[in-house]
């Protein structure tokens, strides 16, 4: 019998699949793939009404491999972290942790320059980083200074209220190893960088 | 007894009312919070959306060092399966240090990569050597409500408490947790114990927002309404937390909810150790009563609690509404007088 060989064109071999990528990234084990479509979730969700997908949608979209889509979707950025979608799920998928990895991927890929979450993120860790605790009244102005000047006004009488009942410091503390402290996260971003380089998506 | 403490950055100064009501508590009930030397910041829900390792090591730093000295002799009570066991108040700083011991348990190469930044510190953590639990949750389970119960020497009669739990502490299931990830009942008994009047409260596991308040200030307004709104549905004086980012949103965005959807709530929002502070006879001043935005002054003087320690008796203003009427808004007279 004659052998039939089929050849593939280039453009059709798989691609690293999206779906595969994604839980990978994720901590722990996601179970992103067991996901039945049965909007759970998004009937949960309390900021569902403002996102442009819900995460049931997202995660078909996810599994579609519509990789620019979904990232340039704001539904991890109006996630909330209120965990209902994850204690219901019926698959016991971790939504939540599946947000924060596709928020970290978004921004590493540049998808997230409309939005204004990921430099809250960036400004909060920024004071962490530098002293090892988070500095509130240094966030407020200097995020807000960037992203809401005209609120401003309505954040200084709230700062005053703080300030009033010794609620807000005026200067951050410092920790005593923050040479320790540093040196941990540089490694840390060191290995992550490297792992850039190298394509080891699990890590990032 | 003595349990390792993790405060948090909240705790040090926003939310330093839970920090000096925790101490007491704990004093009046006879355990210690030691609190850890030189933690840090558990990156809250923000490094996690920038960087996954760093987050992680952020937040091993700590476990790392509650290994290191509640192991050390006679530093902590350990738990029945010889874990060190750390306390934290807020419900983030909670979830934080549980999920990352459980998933470096889970994730072997996030175990060893967190391990392998944690060295470049001096620093090794072994998952699963420390036992994180909420504050809440060890006083309900360790001490007991009848234990509580026998401390209390002016009980709460008469106020109406909504206890709100929020998230972070009821989910998700990572082990610690209360007993129901939607509808627990721990903080009710607890205010039932401190002779408190318990009001149904439905949302009392809805989310306050999170740090929605800056970044989409309008999604979080009515998450925070929706939560006001249910409380003063059910005639509540005031609204118990066990978190600093809700008593935060409640407390602090009060105002601007009401700016922002006209509506007229005055709700003072209290962490739960200071209503056990109040029933255990201590004096407001000293577990953080003043520093809320919208005041509690109503709420001490419905219980005959003076806000200031040693004042005379401020007499209590005649209601002027019957008990059985529907919910009225306030006159600007009243909100002169509490101001």
């Amino acid at each position: 019998m004659e052998e039939i060989t089929v050849s593939v064109p280039d453009t059709v071999k798989p691609k690293p699949v999206f779906l595969e990528e994604v839980s990978a990234a994720t901590p722990g084990v996601s179970r992103l793939e067991m996901c039945i479509q049965c909007g759970t979730c998004g009937g949960s969700c309390p900021s569902g009404a403002d996102m442009d997908h819900t995460p049931r949608a997202l995660f078909a979209m996810i599994r579609a491999g519509l990789r620019d889509e979904v990232l340039q979707s704001n539904t991890p950025w109006y996630c909330v972290s209120c965990y209902y979608c994850m204690v219901r799920c019926p698959q016991e998928v971790h939504v939540t942790d599946l947000m924060y990895t596709l928020k970290r991927m978004a921004i590493r890929e540049g998808y997230t320059d409309h939005e204004a979450a990921p430099d809250f993120s960036q400004t909060f860790i920024g004071y962490v980083e530098r002293y090892g605790r988070s500095f509130e009244l240094g966030l407020a102005t200097r995020y807000h200074l960037a992203h809401s000047p005209l609120r401003k006004v309505g954040i200084g009488t709230l700062a005053l209220d703080m300030f009033t009942r010794d609620r807000l410091a005026f200067v951050p503390k410092r920790i005593k190893g923050m040479d320790g402290l540093h040196a941990i996260l540089e490694k840390a971003k060191a290995i992550t960088r490297e792992a850039e380089l190298t394509g080891g998506t699990q890590l990032l | 007894m003595k349990y390792g403490y993790y405060p948090g950055c909240s705790l040090e100064r926003n939310a330093a009312a839970y920090d000096v009501s925790a101490h007491a508590v704990a004093r009046t009930l006879g355990f210690e919070l030691d609190e850890l030397d030189d933690w840090n910041c558990c990156g809250a829900t923000e490094y996690i959306a920038i960087n996954k390792l760093a987050a992680y090591s952020l937040v091993a730093r700590n476990l790392a060092l509650a290994q290191k000295q509640l192991h050390a002799n006679g530093n902590g009570h350990l738990a029945a399966d010889g874990r060190a066991q750390l306390i934290a108040p807020c419900s983030a700083c909670f979830l934080n240090l549980r999920k990352a011991d459980r998933y470096l348990q889970e994730d072997a190469k996030l175990h060893s990569m967190t391990n392998e930044a944690l060295a470049a510190g001096g620093l090794h953590y072994d998952p699963g050597a420390i036992y994180v639990r909420h504050l809440l949750e060890m006083i309900v389970n360790d001490v007991g409500y009848d234990e509580v119960k026998r401390h209390v020497t002016k009980p709460l009669n008469g106020l109406r408490v909504a206890s709100y739990y929020g998230c972070l502490l009821v989910r998700p299931h990572l082990g610690g947790e209360l007993s129901d990830a939607e509808y627990p009942t721990e903080l009710e008994s607890l205010m039932k114990a401190l002779g408190a009047e318990v009001v149904d409260f439905p949302l009392k596991t809805h989310c306050c927002g999170g740090h929605m308040t800056q970044i989409s200030a309008e999604v979080a307004y009515e998450l925070i309404r929706r939560l006001l709104q249910n409380a003063s549905e059910y005639h509540a004086d005031v609204l118990v937390t066990i978190c600093p980012m809700c008593q935060l949103n409640l407390d602090a965005y009060q105002t601007r909810v009401n700016q922002h959807f006209g509506t007229n709530f005055n709700l003072p929002i209290l962490y739960f150790t200071q209503l056990m502070g109040l029933a255990f006879g201590l004096e407001p001043k000293t577990i953080g009563f003043g520093k809320e935005i919208v005041s509690a002054e109503n709420a001490l003087i419905k219980i005959q609690r003076s806000p200031e320690p040693a004042a005379a008796p401020t007499p209590t203003r005649p209601r002027k509404k019957k008990e059985e009427g529907l919910p009225m808004p306030r006159m600007p007279e009243d909100e002169e007088v509490t101001a």
